[in-house]
């Protein structure tokens, strides 16, 4: 390519650079480099406050922090839970529209990707209507058949919160999984067919396997976005905060961290850390599933 | 735009349909089994429509009603009271924040998509050095959480005073990486490297070949970007809580956030009003998705070929 032509191409990315720069890797070093320091009170805490360059200090706080390290594995422990659950439906509805005839398969693909149209926070009030048991019309739904269930106690929190989202989410990953298996040719459905195969052999031993890449992506985009979850732990914290604390999730914690203890540097410690922990899970996750694909 | 609308319509699935009669599954030809099939997706369809059902229904009732009557049914007809409360309570800030969230995910998503598409177009069809450290930004910037960048963000737009204006949040949506993935595979799938040749043989500049000819071939792929980054704008819930702090800059999102809170903090009961807002809030998102259901596919299964 003629050396003029080359720089003029480059220059159509100077906007978005540029913008990078300013937008992600500066505030990133900037996180980083806050991390490194502490604010030190001097004296009474009357004569104002200085920057005191820790080290490492803040890290070592955060890793033995009980309540981020907790907040961390509870989503964790949620995440095993709630991800192949939604994962498996999402499955279950792709195949059942592969299986069904094409217009009604069009038809029900609408109908199901109604809850992904609606913002999460908006999807979160919602919810939390519906499980109020002044407004909500499942607790007197409950009563009728003997359920005398209480959404906003703390063991029905994660439950609930996991509906929400089982309820948001099964739409979008049962389009990707289903567009997976539109790319399955179909004689081999006809091959196994005449080999004698009956159609739920088919959904397992063929079907399955095929949308294995589409599983584990969307299984990598749910992690990622579980880690983060804010929007509907705090939608929650708003009607029922004896149930939700602010330690409930890892980016509560820092936006507590941050806006009500006013510690800037031990928010932008724990961001840090969250981005490394997400690295890892993300990494550990891509191996194993390319590992099993061997 | 007419045009392209009409080409909306048509059904993407024709092909299938043709091969689905040539080849039809057995499950579909047996009757029983075809109506076990369907009795699952009713099922889940009923799981995803009624607390849509139920919020539609609970916008038209009054307190009495909300709090008395049965969830799933009617009971008085008071939406447009419900609606006039909304629309004039605290002098219409919920009109106000309706604007706010079309301003910030119309105007943001605009800029971002230009932004994105050049940068697509100068990453798929162009050699320079450094091309591939830019698309390593690209792809990396996708597992970095929030967090990371908001809270530096806001503390450097407090720096230079645009916490709590508009800038706060138009500024973050003029760059994002998913759009410009986006918008590389779209050029890679449209933009022939021929076409580029013949236009500079003709003597056409760069910035005329992008302006008038890649931004016209691109027009389908443009509108998925838009689409989806206007989606996500509207939605974004923690940038907005973050660097907007006066109500009069607020998004949808934030309002009602702050009015379901309100009974707790201060023991007013706007349930009535959020749910009302909440309802209207869906509308544009229905409308758009709807509307721009062809784009939006292409979107949603690129995203998944990623």
């Amino acid at each position: 390519m003629i050396r003029s032509l080359r720089w003029k191409g480059a220059a159509f990315t100077v906007p978005f650079q540029l913008g990078f720069v300013f937008l992600y890797l500066l505030p990133i070093g900037y996180a980083v480099y806050q991390s490194l320091f502490v604010e030190q009170q001097s004296g009474l805490g009357l004569g104002g406050s200085t920057e005191e360059f820790a080290g490492l200090d803040n890290y070592r706080e955060g890793l033995t922090d009980s309540a981020f390290m907790g907040a961390v594995l509870r989503v964790v422990l949620f995440a095993c839970v709630q991800i192949p659950v939604m994962l498996l439906i999402s499955l279950v509805l792709a195949l059942l529209l592969d299986a069904v005839t094409s217009r009604a398969a069009s038809r029900f693909r609408v109908v199901l990707l109604v809850p992904y149209m609606i913002p999460g926070v908006v999807a979160a009030v919602v919810w939390v209507n519906l499980y109020s048991p002044d407004v909500g019309p499942l607790t007197p739904l409950g009563d009728a058949f003997g359920f005398d269930w209480n959404f906003f106690a703390p063991s029905m929190v994660w439950p609930a919160i996991g509906n929400l989202l089982t309820w948001h989410g099964i739409g979008y990953n049962m389009v990707i999984i289903y567009a997976a298996l539109q790319g399955v040719p179909r004689e081999l459905f006809e091959a196994a067919r005449l080999d004698g195969a009956s159609e739920r052999r088919i959904a397992l031993s063929i079907k399955i396997p095929y949308v294995r890449g589409a599983l584990v992506l969307t299984g990598m985009l749910s992690i990622i976005q579980m880690l983060q979850i804010f929007n509907e732990p705090a939608l929650f914290r708003n009607v029922t905060p004896q149930t939700v604390d602010g330690n409930f999730t890892p980016i509560m914690i820092i936006y507590n961290q941050a806006f009500n203890a006013g510690d800037y540097h031990y928010a932008a410690t724990l961001s840090v850390l969250l981005a490394l922990i997400l690295g890892v899970a993300s990494f550990l996750f891509y191996r194993l599933t390319s590992r099993e694909a061997d | 735009m007419t045009l392209t609308e009409n080409r909306a319509q048509q059904p993407p699935t024709d092909s299938r349909s043709v091969r689905r009669l040539t080849h039809p599954d057995p499950a579909a030809r047996t009757r029983g089994g075809q109506r076990f099939l369907l009795i699952g997706l009713v099922l889940a369809s009923v799981y995803s429509l009624f607390p849509v059902w139920w919020l539609i229904v609970a916008a038209t009732k009054d307190r009495t009603g909300l709090y008395q009557s049965n969830g799933l049914w009617f009971s008085g007809w008071h939406l447009w009271d419900n609606l006039h409360q909304l629309f004039t309570y605290e002098d219409g800030i919920f009109l106000r924040w309706t604007a706010n969230s079309f301003l910030y995910a119309g105007v943001g998503s605009l800029g971002g998509t230009l932004i994105a598409l050049a940068t697509g177009y100068g990453l798929a069809r162009f050699q320079f050095p450094g091309r591939n450290l830019v698309f390593a930004c690209v792809v990396g910037s996708f597992l970095i959480p929030i967090a990371l960048l908001t809270l530096p963000l806001y503390l450097l737009f407090s720096e230079i005073g645009l916490v709590d204006t508009p800038w706060a949040m138009l500024i973050p949506c003029l760059i994002n990486p998913f759009s410009v993935y986006l918008a590389k595979v779209y050029t890679e799938a449209t933009v022939p490297f021929e076409l580029l040749e013949a236009a500079r043989i003709d003597g056409a500049g760069e910035l005329r070949i992008f302006f008038s000819i890649v931004l016209r071939m691109m027009t389908t792929g443009g509108a998925t970007v838009f689409l989806l980054a206007f989606v996500n704008t509207w939605n974004a819930f923690f940038l907005p809580l973050t660097v907007l702090r006066g109500e009069e800059n607020w998004t949808l999102n934030l309002g009602l956030y702050n009015w379901s809170g309100k009974r707790l903090e201060s023991g007013v009961d706007l349930t009535s009003l959020v749910l009302t807002g909440a309802l209207l809030s869906i509308v544009p998102m229905a409308i758009m998705m709807v509307a721009m259901r062809r784009y939006w596919r292409t979107g949603v299964t690129l995203g998944a070929l990623k």
